[in-house]
């Protein structure tokens, strides 16, 4: 393109404009980390201090005598097993939908799409007295199974459009071959889906790992789950900012990683294939 | 597709997706369906009765129930054209050529507010945003601005909600946007770029169309993530002062495990089921591609 005269200035103002989204986008982050390294002194001293001698003992302290590491471990637990759950049981669904023609194919993706769109809150309620009455309160099998309601279809969407994405052919030439139908899903479609496993398996895990509500109805002790633990140092008068925004910082950034991981599809796993 | 396959194996394939999510997602609904009909109060259960629609009756009335459903769809139209209208501009400013490195720096850095943990965007606002100690403050402080009490004031704290809905999601409008404008033709986006100067002219009639299925998307989702949302206003303000930041979810369960009137509740999310369904009906018809 030829220099015109706005150009340089209009340079200017990309640059200006992107450093703005930049600051705007992790500017809270780095609030979180520096408050997290303050002690309670600092972190309560008005105006704020920007420039200050960090520590670590925030980490140390929620970790060892607060039990943030049991939730974490927690947290770990539950979101991989839901996760590997989600995957194992949508998988051949997602090849269902995808290759086979059936009659309420439509609805069933109806329906499908609607969990997406349900408040938990609507199955929170329910959730808790049968898990009441079943005496599974604070159990992580509990947690792990009432993911799968919004795990196993969002493994569904993005596996369904995965599958799509393989030349039919491919199964046609199995079929003639005399393979059947699982083994053509299992050997010949399952390989080449890898990538839509791994984005599903990846927003799966986030979701699990950042969900609340139900965490916070469902668990008391034994299963709490990291968020949980974060929402109840709030409690009271004299908050422990660096406590919470250490325990914030440790919950936060194994999110972040696999979010920058699957950044090049986070758009369709949002959207729900909505948007490529 | 030719071959039919037969019915055995398409039910093998799908059952056990399918029968899971009844278990998981049906059947709950059907419980709190039957809780809905009854009058269920956690702290006296031996009175728990069955009384017809009462509760339906009496959310139907009740102008709490509907003021939270306001206050959920007064948020969504305040926050929505915001994350549309700033999201277009970061849209429009990744999409221009050259700066490669700054640009993929930009692009990483919109990923993180949404995969954000809703529970620390809402504990992040409790330290930035306090009366005393919040950097916000400070910050509008250069500026010659007084303190703002933010989580003690209605009007305040229902500002600052609506400030981290839009910290969080602005980038996934931008994204989807983003996603938008790279499929319009380059020749196209050239030629009309050599017809005229302005930037609007080209946007309005040449971008625009190739944008509306990102935006009816963005649409779509925003609407059932605000109906959904819990988490970061629960850990902000709790949906004080007052009732002031009480959206339809947090008073659910405000009504559910905090009055604990399960009856009350019940009936309230089976409302909110019915509406959230009727949306999602309207919109995904509207839109969706089906299989």
């Amino acid at each position: 393109m030829a220099a015109t005269p706005g150009t340089s200035r209009s340079l200017g103002a990309q640059i200006a404009l992107m450093l703005v989204i930049i600051v705007f986008c992790v500017f809270p982050f780095y609030w979180m980390v520096t408050t997290s390294l303050k002690t309670q002194v600092l972190a309560l001293e008005s105006p704020p201090v920007w420039l200050f001698q960090p520590t670590v003992s925030n980490y140390l302290t929620v970790l060892f005598d607060d039990g943030v590491l049991r939730t974490l471990v927690n947290s770990l637990i539950v979101a991989v097993s839901t996760t590997a759950l989600a995957i194992m049981l949508g998988l051949p669904a997602a090849y269902a939908l995808a290759r086979f023609e059936f009659r309420g194919k439509k609805d069933l993706w109806f329906w499908f799409i609607t969990n997406r769109m349900i408040s938990p809150i609507v199955l929170a309620l329910p959730f808790f007295l049968i898990v009441r009455n079943l005496g599974m309160l604070d159990k992580h099998i509990t947690l792990i199974l009432i993911y799968l309601t919004f795990n196993l279809p969002i493994v569904i969407w993005i596996c369904t459009d995965q599958f799509r994405s393989i030349p039919y052919e491919l199964d046609e030439a199995a079929s003639l071959e005399g393979a059947s139908q699982w083994r053509i899903f299992r050997s010949i479609c399952l390989p080449l889906a890898m990538p839509g496993v791994a984005v599903s398996g990846i927003f799966s895990f986030i979701f699990s790992w950042n969900e609340l509500m139900f965490a916070l109805v469902l668990t008391r002790t034994n299963a709490k789950t990291a968020p949980a633990m974060a929402v109840s140092f709030m409690e009271g008068y004299n908050l422990p900012y660096g406590k919470i925004m250490a325990t914030s910082t440790l919950i936060v950034i194994p999110v972040l990683i696999f979010a920058l991981i699957a950044s090049k599809h986070l758009v369709r796993g949002l959207t729900m294939g909505a948007v490529k | 597709m030719a071959v039919k396959t037969p019915r055995g194996t398409i039910f093998g394939f799908l059952a056990p997706a399918v029968i899971t999510l009844a278990v998981v997602g049906i059947v709950p609904l059907l419980y709190a369906f039957y809780t809905s009909l009854h009058f269920f109060n956690l702290t006296k259960l031996k009175n728990v009765r069955f009384i017809w629609f009462e509760n339906y009756a009496s959310v139907l009335t009740d102008p709490v129930f509907w003021e939270a459903m306001g206050r959920t769809f007064a948020m969504l139209l305040i926050a929505l054209p915001l994350q549309i209208a700033i999201g277009l501009g970061i849209a429009l400013i990744l999409h221009a050529p050259g700066l490669g490195f700054l640009r993929l720096l930009t692009r990483l850095s919109l990923v993180l507010p949404m995969a954000t943990t809703y529970a620390v965007v809402g504990l992040l606002g409790q330290v930035m945003f306090n009366l005393k100690f919040g950097v916000v403050n400070q910050l509008i402080g250069f500026l010659g601005i007084a303190p703002v009490n933010w989580i003690g004031d209605p009007f305040n704290a229902f500002a600052m909600i609506i400030f981290w809905d839009v910290w969080q999601w602005t980038p996934f409008v931008a994204l989807v946007l983003l996603a938008g404008l790279t499929t319009v033709p380059s020749e196209v986006e050239e030629a009309a770029h050599l017809e005229t100067k302005s930037w609007w002219t080209v946007l309005r009639h040449v971008q625009l169309p190739f944008l509306m299925p990102g935006l009816v998307a963005v649409l779509i989702l925003r609407t059932a993530d605000t109906l959904k949302l819990f988490d970061m206003v629960f850990t902000l303000t709790r949906g004080g002062p007052g009732s002031s930041t009480e959206l339809i979810s947090l008073m659910i369960q405000r009504v559910g495990f905090r009055a604990f009137d399960q009856g009350v509740a019940s009936a309230q999310a089976i409302i909110l089921l019915i509406i959230t369904i009727i949306l999602a009906q309207f919109y995904i018809k509207a839109f969706y591609k089906e299989v």
